[in-house]
């Protein structure tokens, strides 16, 4: 990467001097805040923080299950766990550390001073906060199936009729209901405050043909949420006058439907998963384009398969349901619908190969995170269109095997993206570079972690394994493979360490980064490092879909190509 | 358990999807194969590609134009349709082969000879009743042997007393849900005779885990003299009437039902022919005296969270109980 002066003509140079406050004011900054920078990285903070803590509650279910029979943990702190881990993962760190990149980096990337309703960003952050700590207040306030004060135990989906108040007495059920409300009215926020933001904020110039493609990811995603989160709260509103009015909706002992739920929670819960996975796929469309030194191939195809994917996830939620008996032709036609899903993101797949064929590719860490990210997507992805054909599913589903899919979506695509984002743009964030040497030992720990515990989580499920279970028998020839599956999740807390000792670290001892330390084509990077309040001293205006390009290349650039 | 044994097992699993032994099972199978080697067949082209375009293209410091910015190719139409058109028609291929196998399979025609079996799930035991035969037991399936020639497979209708469940035995067939108010339907045809596992495979709650599943396969004079059998009422033995006596004193009568006695109570399984089953506690554990007596005085010491209260009998009384259940042949 060649290195040359900063973009003098929108970067601020005026220093401007930090007096030093008191941490009270510090507090108070941070709390009151409506800067767009500051609400994304308090997002990615406290999602940092719930992974942690929901990342535990797994090493725990690995130790239990290590071995048949074991007794670390009772059956009722079991079914805490698996609900906990789920709830917490999905929740309260997938949607809000990709916000919080989200809110960070797109008024950045289009030129934008902040959000188009600041006010609006901060309720949205504070309400899903507000429904984290709700869920973990459960643990004092609620009582489950068996027992008393303490956590949700019904499943992260939370099946009918067991959330009924007559399988789940007590609170706990309720306060899984109440937070996901919560969050889900602060995820409707965020949604709607970046669909504007990229519909009305966006630089003279830039035109949606010009748009980062992290940012259209991120539009896509936010038309999703508004769609999507609204079933998900109807349901947890009939469940809450279920509960407690006496109505029937899940209420099969008086003739309500426990498919109704099942319908409800899914058109909500597929589409979540692309939800999380579009903005793995943005950080990639910057990523992978920046360190092979080329433009990303098929800019038309990458914006219309996303779009499709888009649309298609409407209409694939019933593949969850393959086992409830909805006959031939739903389970065909939800056959059909998720196979064709697979076709857009095999384009996706195409296009970064191609970005990749003729590149010089830089094999930093934040490289090394999207390289494995496209080869454990690919993975993901080819099992996922076994689960899709309904007879293998009718034997898949609901097994480990289901399990170690969606993990190899979520830890071997969307965390593997995630930390490649980290090493990416923390040097953005905070003004230093994450140690590269401290980077390739947690590459390469939880690499090894990953497949040691995701590879062989596959094989217990092919040989009748179900999720949700406490322990297991002896006699079914689980034990090595369990065995080997929790032996990596040891892999993966170490990895972990070493990443947040790397942030820790590089915060105050990491080389100063500079406005543009991988010499990349977008708009953040022609700004300061951390950038300033106001973003940009003076709004940029742009030619091309990367305007730090043209200026670097004046000679070629990448207007004259464009279609 | 010895190391060899924990090997053996680890390739051999008795509930493996992989050696299937009845029709469901088999297309399942011969499907999930031609799904895999497609799958397969993709990963191998697609890693290949990426693993030589990260070596081919990887940056190089040591060569001369190493500074310069690679040539800049922004797309191609004629690229992106060829890696759509070939996607699509994998799609459609493989929707074909998967379309016939799910129509086959759920839209079978029940031949006469077919056995019919009510399976309704409790939390957290199987309640399996035949009502053509006139028979109800608990958590132990058995099921004639079919085979091509005399096809006598079991329809299994299916539903639940209380939350979900679902009824998965992978060597005979994928799962089916049991979902309260709402009926489903599966069948299997175990080609040979022999026991096969399985267990609940949707979460019910606290015991989800210990729900598991016993189906024996009968050759024909077995099923009909295990139909027989069952058709029987309960053993009056005098030498248990005292345990008789305890068992109908007691709240054990308000959930268990022993045909031919007082005891009609339907939350629980029946017991009427408990002492021939192999298991108790829904297959967790033998069906043994010692573990008979140790279940009744507390079921939470073998299954946390089961419904059954632990009965608080004093000693005299548990063996007592114990004697009279292990005589209900």
């Amino acid at each position: 990467m060649a290195t040359q002066a900063p973009i003098t003509a929108v970067l601020d140079e005026t220093a401007i001097p930090a007096p030093r406050r008191m941490a009270l004011q510090v507090l108070h900054d941070w709390v009151m805040t409506v800067d767009h920078k500051k609400i994304g990285l308090m997002y990615i903070g406290y999602a940092l923080l719930f992974l942690v803590v929901a990342g535990v509650e797994a090493l725990l279910m690995r130790v239990q299950l290590a071995v048949p029979n074991n007794t670390f943990v009772s059956p009722q702190v079991f079914n805490r766990l698996f609900t906990m881990h789920g709830t917490t993962m999905v929740f309260f760190v997938g949607m809000p550390i990709l916000f919080g990149f989200g809110n960070y980096l797109i008024p950045l990337m289009i030129g934008a001073r902040d959000m188009a309703f600041p006010r609006l960003n901060a309720f949205s952050f504070w309400i899903s906060a507000f429904g984290g700590l709700l869920l973990y207040f459960s643990f004092f306030g609620g009582s489950g199936l068996y027992g008393a004060g303490t956590a949700p135990d019904v499943g992260w989906f939370a099946y009918a009729p067991l959330t009924a108040k007559v399988f789940s007495p007590g609170h706990s059920t309720d306060y899984w209901t109440l937070s996901i409300l919560l969050s889900g009215i602060g995820s409707v926020g965020v949604a709607l405050n970046i669909v504007a933001t990229v519909i009305c904020m966006r630089c003279p110039g830039m035109k949606l043909s010009r748009l980062p493609l992290f940012v259209w990811l991120y539009l896509v995603t936010s038309m999703m949420v508004f769609v999507v989160v609204s079933p998900l709260t109807a349901a947890q509103i009939m469940l809450m006058l279920d509960r407690y009015v006496g109505s029937h909706f899940f209420d099969t002992q008086a003739g309500g439907s426990a498919i109704l739920w099942m319908h409800f929670f899914w058109i909500f819960g597929h589409p979540e998963v692309y939800i999380l996975i579009l903005p793995a796929f943005a950080f990639a469309n910057e990523i992978i384009p920046v360190f092979s030194r080329k433009a990303i191939f098929g800019y038309p195809a990458m914006v219309a398969a996303t779009v499709a994917i888009g649309f298609i996830s409407l209409s694939v939620w019933a593949h969850h349901m393959f086992t409830v008996g909805l006959g031939p032709g739903a389970n065909t036609f939800f056959t059909l619908s998720t196979m064709l899903i697979a076709i857009p993101t095999g384009i996706k797949i195409f296009n970064w190969l191609a970005t990749l064929w003729g590149g010089k590719i830089h094999f930093t860490v934040a490289m090394m995170f999207a390289v494995g990210f496209l080869f454990q997507f690919l993975i993901a992805g080819l099992t996922g269109i076994m689960l899709s054909v309904a007879p293998f599913d009718w034997q898949l589903g609901n097994s480990y095997f289901v399990v170690a899919h969606f993990h190899y979506v979520l830890v071997g695509a969307i965390l593997f993206m995630l930390f490649s984002a980290f090493y990416y743009w923390y040097p953005k964030m905070t003004g230093r570079v994450l140690s590269e040497k401290l980077g390739k030992w947690h590459f390469w720990i939880f690499l090894i972690g990953f497949h040691l515990t995701f590879d062989f989580m596959h094989i217990p499920g092919l040989e009748g394994m179900p999720r949700r279970v406490y322990t297991y028998e002896a006699d079914r020839g689980w034990m090595l493979w369990n065995l080997i599956v929790s032996s990596g999740a040891i892999f993966h807390a170490i990895g972990t360490l070493i990443f947040v000792y790397n942030m820790i670290w590089a915060f105050f001892r990491g080389h100063v980064a500079g406005p543009d330390p991988w010499d990349a084509w977008t708009l953040e990077w022609a700004t300061s490092s951390p950038p300033a309040t106001y973003n940009f001293a003076t709004i940029p205006s742009v030619a091309s879909r990367r305007p730090l390009w043209d200026i670097k290349h004046p000679e070629d650039p990448d207007s004259n190509y464009e279609m | 358990m010895s190391a060899t044994h924990i090997l053996a097992f680890s390739f051999g699993s008795p509930t493996s999807i992989f050696a299937p032994a009845g029709t469901p099972a088999h297309s399942v199978f011969n499907l999930s194969m031609l799904v895999l080697g497609i799958t397969a067949g993709i990963l191998l082209v697609v890693a290949g590609l990426l693993i030589y375009a990260l070596l081919r293209y990887r940056h190089r410091s040591a060569s001369t134009n190493s500074e310069q910015e690679p040539p800049q190719i922004y797309g191609s139409n004629q690229i992106e349709l060829s890696w759509t058109v070939i996607p699509i028609l994998i799609v459609v291929m493989l929707f074909l082969a998967t379309a016939r196998v799910i129509f086959s399979t759920e839209h079978a025609g029940k031949p006469s000879t077919a056995i019919d079996v009510v399976v309704i799930g409790h939390q957290f035991w199987w309640e399996y009743r035949y009502p053509k035969l006139d028979i109800i037991t608990a958590n132990e399936l058995h099921v004639p042997v079919s085979n091509s020639r005399q096809p006598t497979p079991t329809y299994l209708t299916m539903s639940s007393a209380d939350t979900d469940h679902s009824f998965w035995v992978p060597r005979l067939a994928g799962k089916m849900d049991l979902i309260p108010n709402r009926i489903n339907t599966m069948w299997i045809d175990p080609e040979s005779s022999g026991l096969y596992l399985g267990q609940c495979a949707q979460y019910c709650g606290t015991q989800h885990a210990k729900m598991l599943i016993r189906v024996y396969a009968d050759d024909p004079a077995h099923f009909a003299a295990w139909i027989a059998h069952q058709q029987q009422p309960a053993v009056q033995n005098p030498a248990a009437a005292e345990g008789r006596a305890v068992f109908e004193h007691n709240a054990c009568i308000s959930c268990h039902t022993i045909a031919g006695t007082v005891a009609t109570g339907r939350f629980g399984p029946d017991l009427t022919h408990v002492a021939s089953r192999d298991t108790i506690g829904s297959g967790s554990i033998p069906n043994t005296p010692a573990n008979l007596r140790s279940f009744v005085d507390d079921p939470a010491h073998f299954k946390p969270g089961a419904l059954m209260p632990a009965m608080h009998l004093n000693a005299h009384d548990l063996d007592a109980v114990t004697k009279y259940l292990t005589t209900l042949q």
